[in-house]
């Protein structure tokens, strides 16, 4: 998988197909971008287990925080994780000793690691980096379009109004990602240099 | 479901417009309305901390403007984008994003006389400082670069003389500086010229010319490119530091790759208030699903035009980029490929009194301040647009005495020319 420019198909794929999301670094503070993502992917009735070992014995949006990935007790379909690049490693190392496997990691917004992603394929697990869910979702779904956002998805089908608790189509015509090179470009010489 | 990518006409037609939700509208409806219903206090509580996306109140966002938003952003190769009042509302939305008081940013000499207005005297006042450089000397923007530089500001087709800016070169100096490179692509239009590509973080434009294209609607916008790194050092706090008037959110973190617009939005039109109306964006939407036809012909036209000029012998000069003889011939070829514009200046024997003469004697160009319109306009920029400026500085900027500036519209080429034959030639 080229990590630098995902196809829309690849994350549509992706996000049709999950139920359960265990977020690694979920927080309760709710001006923290995995609050916002964990609330709005709730929303759209994905399964969420908030993972924070700060947290155990609370709960998120009615969730009770799990201390670490092992502890979950049951599989997940994907792991979303918000944690710096430099701590992607241990929690990869976590997910592959699962059973079953997660079918997909995912790691947040600005996070990249391309050694632990290669560890993950080898044994046929999905990665994403550097994306949001949140995000893709509302692209997908062109549910982003109100915020002026380049969802770079066309469609002469009329979709519903987006309603609380409710999934949204994401298969809508795609442009592929061609027409926001210049960001995934910038994006690519970043990780380059560091 | 394929990954295909549509080509430009394609997006001018489609970018942004699903049929409405609620009706099945094709075109996109006006949403006439201040403001919006919330489901209930949760989502009131989750769109106004950013949490969920959605409608509040027009001045933040408003349906049919978001429309616009997404199809100029496509058009742009852009990650996203806000639409305001007018093309001095994008400026001004930019820069609070970007410069706290005794901040500078360098800007080419060759600028809309508007822009060098806004920027000489408007911004001192809010302590911004605007350093000059000449687009034809790229070191002289490397000369101008301090510690307290936050951006370099550019046009890629510039006013009145329709120059073109090596947009690569003066991309490869903000890049060194650290500073992002703002391109005003009004003259252009995507449709010409994709600053993006070229290397700018952020493209503005008053959506009143080219893109609106029928002299009935101001608005403005801007594109982010989602190409700069807002995080390091601190330089931008509005973008990387928590911000107060949302309880701590870092935009940066919270947005990655389309902040900066979110900032223009959540930061500058919610707080300065510069708000497009819906009915405008409507007009402006209406004008860009036929931009690639008009500014063809724009082009088209307005390169007959020069040519015709050219070979007048009451003309002294003409500066048009399309002409094989002009200077930034060269740079238009590269830049703009299908055409250089429709904006563009030529100087006339007879000076000052020569240029009123014309422009009065003209029965189809109208004379009036406004370019980028269906209509083909002329001015005398040195009485007009950019009258406020010293001798010095309207030279410099391509607007002395002697020079007329026409913007030419889609109406046939050969009454164009018959026009200004009857009017040059009595």
């Amino acid at each position: 998988m080229n990590h630098d420019a995902y196809p829309d198909n690849y994350i549509r794929g992706i996000l049709n197909s999950v139920k359960s999301i265990a977020m690694v670094g979920a927080s309760p503070v709710n001006v923290r971008p995995s609050y916002f993502a964990f609330k709005y992917l709730a929303q759209r009735g994905y399964d969420m287990i908030p993972i924070n070992p700060g947290h155990v014995g609370k709960e998120l949006l009615g969730k009770p925080f799990v201390a670490s990935l092992s502890d979950i007790g049951r599989p997940v379909d994907m792991i979303d994780i918000f944690r710096n690049s430099s701590h992607i490693m241990p929690v990869i190392e976590e997910a592959l000793t699962l059973d079953p496997l997660p079918k997909v990691i995912w790691m947040q917004l600005g996070a990249r690691d391309d050694a632990a992603a290669a560890k993950a394929e080898a044994v046929g697990i999905k990665v994403v980096m550097n994306r949001c869910p949140k995000i893709e979702y509302g692209r997908l779904s062109s549910e982003i379009s109100w915020m002026g956002v380049n969802s770079r998805t066309l469609s002469s089908k009329r979709a519903p109004a987006p309603t609380q608790g409710m999934r949204l189509s994401l298969n809508r015509m795609s442009v592929g990602g061609g027409d926001t090179a210049a960001s995934d470009r910038a994006a690519k010489n970043k990780s380059e240099q560091s | 479901m394929s990954d295909r990518l549509p080509g430009f006409s394609t997006l001018a037609v489609h970018a942004g417009a699903q049929p409405d939700p609620t009706t099945g509208a094709r075109a996109t409806p006006i949403y006439q309305t201040t403001s919006f219903v919330f489901n209930d206090a949760d989502h009131a509580a989750s769109l106004f901390g950013l949490q969920a996306f959605g409608n509040i109140y027009t001045r933040i966002g408003n349906p049919t403007n978001a429309v616009l938003e997404e199809r100029v952003a496509a058009l742009e190769g852009g990650t996203a984008a806000l639409a305001v009042a007018s093309g001095h509302a994008a400026q001004v939305v930019v820069l609070q994003q970007l410069l706290q008081p005794g901040d500078e940013f360098i800007a080419a000499r060759k600028l809309y006389g508007g822009s060098i207005n806004q920027f000489t005297h408007a911004f001192k006042s809010f302590g911004w400082n605007v350093v000059w450089a000449d687009p034809d000397d790229i070191a002289s923007f490397e000369r101008a670069v301090t510690p307290r530089t936050k951006a370099i500001f550019i046009e890629s087709i510039a006013n009145p003389a329709g120059s073109i800016t090596d947009i690569e070169a003066i991309s490869t100096v903000a890049r060194k500086a650290g500073v992002p490179l703002i391109v005003d692509n009004t003259l252009a239009s995507p449709y010409l010229i994709r600053p993006i590509d070229h290397g700018a973080d952020i493209v503005v434009h008053s959506l009143t010319k080219f893109l609106g294209g029928h002299g009935n609607s101001l608005g403005g916008i801007i594109v982010d490119a989602g190409t700069f790194d807002w995080s390091t050092g601190g330089k931008y706090p509005m973008l990387s530091e928590p911000r107060p008037e949302y309880h701590g959110i870092r935009l940066q973190e919270t947005f990655g790759n389309f902040a900066f617009a979110i900032a223009c939005r959540v930061l500058g039109l919610r707080d300065l208030g510069p708000a497009l109306s819906p009915f405008n964006a409507f007009m402006i939407l209406t004008g860009i699903e036929t931009l690639p036809l008009r500014m063809q012909k724009h082009c088209d036209n307005a390169k007959a035009v020069a040519e015709y000029l050219a070979g007048h012998p009451a003309v002294a000069s003409v500066s048009y980029a399309g002409l094989p003889s002009d200077k930034y011939n060269q740079l238009a070829r590269k830049y703009a490929p299908k055409g250089a514009g429709a904006v563009f200046t030529f100087s006339l024997k007879g000076g000052y009194d020569a240029g009123v003469n014309l422009v009065s004697k003209l029965q189809l160009f109208s004379h009036l301040a406004n370019v980028g319109d269906t209509r083909s306009l002329v001015i005398h920029p040195a009485s007009t647009t950019h009258s406020q400026l010293d001798d010095a500085a309207k030279i410099t900027s391509g607007a002395g005495p002697d020079v007329v500036r026409l913007s030419v519209g889609i109406e046939d080429k050969e009454d164009l020319i018959a026009d200004l034959e009857q009017a040059l030639g009595a």
